[in-house]
């Protein structure tokens, strides 16, 4: 289908046709105020998700408490559902603004402190192994690409294809009760079964308690990797192949280089371009690998804090972590298209 | 309108099917998805999967299933009688596998059915209406890729209360934009080509022009497109359910990881009653993934030699 319109990557750019030369302030300020599109189209997404939809936040918020009608008439006029629609949206913008994310009945703490709380075991889990993911998927996916068809790269095909037709919670589980139970198969528990720390040892950055973080954090980490480093490898493996045809490589041979040589110098920094801002625009993808890891390993983050909503269900908090997630993505999004700019001369030339 | 899909083709067209049989090259795209070997185990992964879905009430009596009528030993290993073992209420767990599928399957091909109706009508509308309404939707489109897919989809379900429909909605309205994009893509080439424009010298309407012109040639893609749909809806319904937005009283793949690892079969070792849910997951998965492929690469090999 030569005629079809190229599928360029998902970004939530403005309109597609910019000026071919535009300076970086103005590409910057583009780019943000697309972002800042997205993040007013996610709180109205947000609203109609959690204050529209449900047909009675007041029931919803105290089910299973006995409340008298005079209660829940305060609790309305409090939550501010006795105003008009668009009131009821200013008030949601501002305060979400200014990082009031509302009140969990559940757990009796503003839902801004529950999610700074739980914020940083979640950066920590994913970003160890989003850099294990991608030193990995570069790795075996530039093996892959520089030899097509060979058995690395058949076999990575194969492997990547199988993780990916695994739910990530399955494959968590399975490490879990082979690594971490110590009753199958007398392969004795060498990690402990879940959470962050072990219980009573003192927090901080003494060596030894990093030590205790870093140990429960394999499992979940090794699981998060499994699943998401294919992705590496397919997007490496397809832009090295793109580069392999290219005149400059044959010069790199005609020069009298080795093959590595050729590959590592001339092959690799040209295709980790189109990578790295993929990189970027696939966080979002695995924040869902992320959560369901969570409630797997029990590890305190927003992923286990979503699920603990969901179970009671607390909605604020669920509303909360509803946004935090998405503007995250938002925001990385920015950082690729940013990123792209930054790190490729062409572009930055045009 | 419909004597203009009989016209002979004209110049520089490649020739359409003249022939008055519409069957033929159905069997001749069936025999070389056959031909291929992951198109041939695919095909007969979800050809197994179905019949056994279809028959099961036929060996599987509501008594073997029913937490309180079972009366097999708790929590057991594989032996005679239960080669899967036994869940904590004493119910074969080959038998609640065998009965999961139906819940599993029947979820992921209505949220695939959704899926293609939101994402093939909202990629056609883009493609036809070029100009603001076009370029509106792409950019909904566009946003929706962005945002995170699973947040959004706990979100719908949670608000829309535990259950299958909710499920099927929230893997709906989260998966639509793939489909919305390549449908998209085809409808701009299928609307450059010359006999769109005859139809519409003849004065068909917009709506003629969709339904008899574009989406017949848009179809192949929505098809391809509907195989990995399956699959990836079966995943997020598993996913989904795993969370506990499921409906607690019915079996499937993902509401019985859950019960395991709710009832602790985790800490007890019980990798009997973990590992065949998520194969049955793995294999199905795959099998539709691999018939996807196959159909893409088919339909591929067609349309290059043009």
């Amino acid at each position: 289908m030569s005629v079809g319109v190229p599928l360029e990557a998902p970004t939530v750019s403005g309109p597609e046709e910019g000026p071919e030369r535009s300076d970086f302030p103005v590409y910057l300020a583009r780019k943000v105020g697309a972002a800042v599109v997205s993040f007013v189209m996610l709180l109205v997404v947000g609203f109609i998700i959690f204050s529209l939809m449900p047909s009675d936040p007041v029931s919803a918020l105290t089910r299973g408490r006995p409340t008298s009608d005079a209660q829940m008439n305060q609790l309305r006029h409090d939550l501010g559902l006795d105003q008009p629609l668009w009131e009821r949206f200013l008030t949601f913008v501002g305060h979400t603004l200014t990082g009031n994310l509302g009140y969990s009945y559940e757990y009796h703490q503003p839902v801004s402190t529950l999610i700074a709380d739980r914020l940083w075991p979640t950066l920590l889990l994913m970003g160890s192994s989003t850099l294990i993911s991608i030193w990995l998927g570069m790795w075996l996916g530039i093996r892959a690409g520089w030899h097509p068809g060979s058995l690395l790269d058949r076999s990575a095909s194969a492997v990547s294809l199988a993780l990916w037709s695994v739910p990530t919670f399955w494959l968590g589980l399975i490490l879990l009760v082979v690594f971490g139970s110590g009753s199958v198969g007398g392969i004795p528990a060498i990690f402990p079964a879940g959470g962050m720390q072990t219980h009573g040892t003192a927090g901080g950055l003494a060596p030894s308690h990093v030590l205790d973080v870093a140990w429960h954090l394999v499992l979940p980490c090794v699981t998060l990797v499994a699943v998401i480093f294919a992705q590496y490898v397919t997007i490496m493996r397809s832009s090295i192949i793109d580069e392999r045809g290219n005149p400059y490589l044959l010069t790199a041979r005609a020069k009298g280089l080795r093959d590595e040589v050729v590959r590592r110098r001339h092959a690799v920094p040209n295709a980790l371009l189109p990578s790295v801002t993929v990189i970027f625009l696939q966080i979002g993808g695995m924040i869902g690998g992320a959560i369901t890891v969570e409630v797997v390993y029990s590890w305190p983050g927003l992923g286990y804090l979503t699920f603990t909503a969901l179970r009671i269900p607390d909605l604020q908090l669920l509303e909360g972590t509803f946004i935090v997630f998405s503007a995250a993505v938002i925001v990385c999004n920015l950082i690729a298209d940013l990123l792209y700019r930054a790190l490729d001369p062409r572009v930055r030339r045009q | 309108m419909s004597t203009l899909e009989h016209d002979p083709a004209p110049v520089g067209e490649p020739a359409e099917e003249k022939a008055p049989s519409r069957l033929a090259p159905i069997g001749r795209f069936v025999v070389s998805l056959l031909r291929m070997p992951t198109g041939l185990f695919g095909v007969l992964v979800m050809l197994g999967f179905v019949v056994l879905a279809l028959s099961a009430p036929l060996f599987i009596h509501p008594s073997d299933l029913s937490v309180t009528q079972a009366d097999g030993p708790l929590l057991a290993g594989p032996r005679s009688g239960y080669p899967l073992g036994t869940d904590p209420a004493g119910r074969s767990v080959l038998l609640l596998v065998i009965w999961g599928s139906r819940t599993s399957l029947a979820i992921g091909v209505m949220a695939t059915l959704l899926t293609m109706v939101l994402g093939a009508g909202i990629g056609l509308m883009a493609g036809h209406y070029q100009g603001r309404v076009g370029r509106l939707l792409m950019h909904v489109t566009d946003w929706f890729i962005a945002l995170p897919s699973l947040p959004l989809a706990i979100a719908l379900a949670a608000v829309l209360g535990q259950g299958a429909t909710s499920i099927t909605i929230a893997i709906g309205v989260t998966s639509w934009t793939g489909t919305a994009r390549l449908v998209r893509a085809q409808t701009l080439a299928v609307e450059a080509r010359p006999f769109i424009e005859r139809a519409r010298a003849l004065g068909a309407t917009d709506t003629q022009l969709i339904t008899r012109q574009v989406l017949p040639n848009v179809m192949p893609l929505i098809l391809v497109s509907s195989t990995l749909t399956v699959a990836s809806a079966i995943l997020s319904e598993a996913t989904l359910t795993f969370l506990g937005l499921g409906d607690p009283t019915s079996v499937s793949w993902g509401s019985l990881l859950n019960n395991a690892f709710m009832q602790g079969a985790v800490t007890a070792g019980a990798w009997w009653y973990l590992i065949p849910p998520g194969i049955a997951i793995l294999v199905i998965v795959l099998g539709f993934t691999l018939v996807g492929r196959a159909v893409e690469h088919v339909l591929n090999a067609r349309v290059q030699p043009r």
